[in-house]
């Protein structure tokens, strides 16, 4: 094909001259701010359960702190505990309790969390002692009539590989995952919830104050009281139920001045609306 | 000289769009290759395909069982849509009235317009219930490939009917002036000439099998292992990934990138096996016709 090019019209070269610049502004502007003072930055990392909780508080503290910006990240415990050592994040994430080697940090609970056994409403088992369940989640209970209900098929609905709360499961009853023979395996809560809700023969285990909130909603499930301690959010708090843990912070021995303001407001009545909104449990103090 | 000029911005615009496009895909691969790296150095394909099962906490990586589920949740829901979309067009263009044939064209592309965590939230509390009365626990390969099949059917339904329109009215002449009846016309005529635009429609439907997320995540069990029967739980690539994603670090979440790579490889394969054989059959389909 025949191409004709002609000489640009003086326009165009302006144009041409001008593009570049223009799009170097727009970067620039992006990228930079100016003109504000450089804000103090606190840097928390850690569990991916606690971490959108945490990134509430840190949205609240930021608006009544504008000098403050907090940066949340989830990573695991792991991580949390891994990150604080090394001076990398200020505040670590931990949801689980202090283990023997990790007295050298400060921790600091900020809520509790229940996880409770779950069960469609029409299903007439009332209680299943802790030996049973594990024989049901390994697989060697899978009829309801060897637990004193009617006869159908159990359906194990597990949680998927990481959650904190199928590591609580397994902790406290000394299983590992791969022990567990599951029908099947669901992430959120929520589905967890839909799925017990949904099929007769079901047997599951969520966060309590998500199964409470269900319930009061009218959802087809019922909680399972565990040790003959009713699953709820009272006993949770008051810390008889025996599926829980508490949720920390951990920093270092040597702390920063908004480092403390931080926890001392995560540990204020001030956020116990966004700690219930998670569905954990608030600590009374 | 005004058109040259505009022609000439237009076509470097043009290539620029086209350069950015091939440039972030080539950037997305780059990134998947250079976060599986981890997991092939350290874990080795070997384990994806013989360890004992999936248990990324406990070092066992075997993708297998998900691979097969991707394969057979996807073939599912081919199976039920495309037949009922390729009908679903032919009636709407062949069969149908002018009046019931608009409406349900309409009435498709609502059902293309539904967002797919909807299709999800419906299977998981409708569909799973029905077939878990039937045989216990509901969600399953056959949950995720009746949902799926919905899903991906207005896609097929739509290329098709529009596969089905663009066929050369004079084709259509002729084969009036043949005296064929509507049976033979479509069977000779219409569906061979149209048959590369279905070919598309289904192709583009399995992409979108294959990579669908949420509904699978909702309906399918997602237990890792390999199905027995249609009523077994099974784990698709995509549902793995979503699911354990945000809560894993190191190697298990080198994996899940690593079968991140897999399904782009799984889905491009499939995608050129598909225009492939729709290339050469069609052509002899053609020689025949001729």
């Amino acid at each position: 094909m025949l191409r004709i090019e002609f000489h640009h019209s003086r326009e165009e070269k302006l144009m041409r001259r001008l593009l570049p610049g223009c799009l170097c502004l727009l970067l620039g502007l992006t990228a930079c701010a100016p003109g504000e003072p450089a804000k103090q930055k606190l840097i928390v990392t850690g569990s991916s359960t606690i971490a959108p909780l945490v990134a509430e508080m840190a949205r609240r503290f930021e608006s009544l702190n504008p000098q403050i910006q907090v940066d949340v990240q989830s990573g695991g415990s792991s991580r949390g505990i891994a990150d604080v050592r090394k001076g990398i994040a200020d505040i670590g994430m931990v949801s689980r309790d202090p283990g023997d080697d990790e007295r050298d940090l400060q921790w600091y609970a900020i809520a509790r969390d229940g996880i409770g056994i779950i069960v469609n409403r029409q299903n007439d088992v009332t209680q299943i002692p802790k030996e049973q369940l594990r024989a049901v989640y390994t697989g060697t209970i899978t009829d309801w009539n060897q637990v004193n209900g009617h006869q159908q098929q159990i359906t194990v609905v597990n949680k998927a590989e990481g959650r904190s709360t199928l590591d609580v499961f397994l902790k406290y009853f000394a299983l590992k995952n791969s022990d567990i023979k599951p029908h099947v395996i669901v992430g959120e809560n929520q589905q967890g919830i839909k799925t017990v809700a949904g099929n007769t023969g079901a047997i599951g285990y969520v966060s309590i104050g998500s199964a409470e909130s269900a319930i009061t909603e009218g959802v087809a499930i019922k909680l399972l009281p565990m040790n003959s301690v009713a699953a709820s959010v009272l006993n949770v708090r008051s810390g008889s139920f025996p599926i829980a843990r508490s949720l920390h912070l951990v920093t270092r021995d040597k702390i920063e001045a908004i480092s403390r303001r931080f926890i001392t407001f995560a540990q204020s009545d001030k956020v116990h609306d966004l700690i219930e909104a998670q569905y954990f449990v608030p600590l009374t103090r | 000289m005004f058109r040259l000029r505009a022609d000439s911005i237009l076509h470097n615009l043009a290539r620029a769009s086209a350069l950015v496009s091939a440039g972030i895909l080539g950037l997305i691969v780059l990134f998947l290759i250079r976060e599986a790296l981890p997991a092939v150095y350290d874990i080795g394909v070997f384990a994806f395909l013989h360890d004992l099962s999936w248990h990324p906490l406990e070092n066992q990586f075997n993708l297998v069982p998900m691979i097969v589920a991707s394969l057979l949740v996807t073939a599912g829901a081919l199976v039920l849509a495309a037949p009922l979309g390729i009908a679903t067009a032919v009636f709407s263009s062949y069969y149908a009235n002018h009046t019931i044939g608009a409406g349900l064209q309409r009435l498709i592309e609502l059902l293309a317009g539904i967002p797919s965590v909807i299709f999800g939230f419906w299977g998981l509390v409708s569909i799973v219930p029905i077939i878990a009365a039937w045989q216990a626990p509901g969600a399953s390969l056959l949950a995720a490939a009746l949902v799926l099949a919905l899903m991906i059917l207005p896609t097929i339904a739509l290329m098709s009917h529009t596969a089905i329109k663009a066929v050369p009215e004079s084709l259509i002449r002729a084969a009036t002036a043949l005296c064929l009846d509507r049976f033979a016309m479509l069977r000779h005529v219409v569906l061979p000439a149209a048959a590369s635009g279905i070919t598309t429609a289904v192709i583009l439907a399995m992409g979108r099998a294959i990579g669908e997320t949420m509904v699978v995540l909702m309906v399918a069990g997602n237990v890792v292992s390999l199905p027995d029967t249609v009523f077994a739980p099974v784990r698709t690539l995509t549902a793995n990934i979503a699911l354990e994603m945000s809560y894993a670090d190191q190697h298990h979440r080198a994996a899940l990138f690593f079968s991140g790579l897999l399904l782009m490889i799984l889905v491009t394969a499939l995608a050129w096996l598909g225009s492939w054989f729709a290339g050469s059959r069609l052509a002899t389909a053609g020689r025949q016709s001729i």
